[in-house]
């Protein structure tokens, strides 16, 4: 673990990412024009016309607010276990992140759902749950904003966001009861079910996606280190 | 252990009463929600363990800002906390206390109000088991809840958003068990509620107790 902890050092963190940061730019960048053109030159489905290109926003959407919550209740983990201070300012940076994607996921779901389902919004276990990991992502920044001291904040955000983690496959799996949603469709048993002409411009997509929080994610995290830089310098200079 | 689960039980039945007033609560949204969607009984069979369900929840979370934050405010729970008891027990202790005055007695209550909603009577038995199979999660995880937002002023306001989504499970097997026999449907909804409320019954002490630990430790 020696090695996890050497790049868990604040100062660490800065010269490594100011070093990976243009790269993972570029790659995010590429990645997101590359699965647009993709996306757009791929075919018309034959049941769902042009909207199944909703597909490459939707679905990376929903997978990185998912992945998102996972990172989160990891470094929530790291933070309660380890008390790496690195640890809280991830998990911190991560919450708004995750809420914005899953509203994003939300949004062209709804707009996809319109066309085919008939309705802007189905009570359906999926999207029920869907809409509470949004609240799930609310509540924990609601409790970080509501507590002052810095450290007490970060610990009880933590224990709420291991305790959401959890419930979340509960919540997941309440799918498999009764929903309007299709079901799994790409990391199946047997091979996915998706015609590969859309499978590849979705993966690319995918991949877009998960860079862009990434990039996003690391560039929160550095603005948050700076922040408590700035304050405890502003903090010394009062008491001098 | 014992005598503090016995004190709690004093004081919630002493003081403030909180277990009638969650009653009368859980009463009152059950009642609104007729003159709301109107007394067409076959409607009202259909949505009764739903609203019942969450009227429940509702009537439960009222009265779990007062679990840890009396003893918190007047210093009981420093006193406590240096007890040889430990934070863990005193926590499933609150929990007990905190089910025995309020999720008990609105599993008592419910028949009466599914009998209002025209519900037949194997849907009502299976209402108030699935009621007394579920509200002991609703205390354990309100408990965790409540120990976060301990030093939080106004956390009342937050504890809502906070217990919510982490209730939806409950709210969902504990409507679908009723729902599964107006259906006539095997029932599987009822035993995922129980593995539900076992488990956050056996793990919400822990957490809770951390919160707690968190809390006095400022």
């Amino acid at each position: 673990m020696a090695s996890l902890f050497a790049y868990a050092n604040p100062k660490r963190f800065m010269d490594l990412s100011a070093a990976v940061l243009p790269w993972l730019v570029a790659a995010t960048v590429a990645a997101l024009f590359a699965g647009l053109v993709l996306g757009f030159a791929s075919p018309p489905d034959y049941q769902q016309g042009d909207t199944v290109k909703l597909m490459y926003l939707h679905v990376p959407a929903a997978w990185t607010a998912m992945m998102a919550y996972g990172l989160l209740a990891l470094a929530s983990l790291f933070s309660l276990v380890w008390r790496h201070p690195l640890a809280d300012v991830a998990a911190k940076a991560a919450a708004p992140l995750g809420a914005t994607f899953t509203l994003l996921g939300l949004v062209t779901g709804s707009l996809w759902g319109r066309p085919m389902w008939g309705a802007w919004w189905v009570w359906d276990a999926r999207l029920t749950s869907f809409l509470l990991l949004l609240f799930l992502y609310l509540g924990y920044m609601a409790l970080w904003n509501a507590i002052e001291d810095e450290v007490r904040a970060a610990r009880a955000a933590a224990i709420l966001a291991l305790v959401g983690a959890v419930n979340l496959p509960v919540i997941e799996f309440s799918v498999n009861w009764h929903t309007l949603h299709q079901g799994e469709s790409i990391f199946r048993a047997g091979g996915p079910t998706i015609a590969s002409v859309f499978l590849w411009p979705l993966f690319v997509s995918m991949a877009g996606y998960t860079l862009l929080f990434f990039t996003l994610w690391t560039i929160r995290i550095r603005t948050e280190i700076l922040e408590r830089r700035i304050r405890s310098l502003l903090l010394g200079g009062a008491a001098a | 252990m014992i005598p503090l689960f016995l004190r709690d039980i004093r004081l919630a039945s002493r003081a403030g009463g909180s277990a009638a007033l969650a009653l009368a609560f859980f009463a009152a949204v059950a009642t609104l929600v007729p003159l709301g969607v109107g007394a067409d009984l076959r409607l009202l069979a259909r949505i009764a363990a739903g609203v019942l369900w969450v009227a429940a929840v509702l009537a439960a979370l009222l009265s779990l800002d007062r679990l840890f934050q009396a003893d918190f405010d007047d210093g009981s729970l420093d006193l406590l906390a240096l007890s040889p008891l430990s934070l863990e027990s005193i926590a499933a202790a609150k929990i007990a206390a905190h089910w025995l005055t309020t999720g008990l007695p609105l599993t008592l209550l419910s028949p009466l109000l599914g009998l209002m909603f025209g519900l037949p009577p194997r849907a009502i038995a299976v209402l108030g088991l699935s009621l007394l199979v579920g509200t002991p999660s609703v205390s354990a995880l309100g408990a965790i809840g409540a120990a976060l937002t301990l030093a939080v002023r106004r956390g009342g306001l937050i504890l809502p958003l906070l217990v919510l989504p982490l209730l939806s499970p409950a709210v969902i097997f504990g409507a679908g068990a009723v729902q599964a026999v107006l259906d006539g449907l095997s029932n599987g909804a009822l035993l995922f509620l129980a593995a539900f409320s076992v488990a956050a019954t056996l793990l919400s002490p822990f957490a809770a107790a951390a919160a707690v630990r968190l809390n006095l430790a400022g």
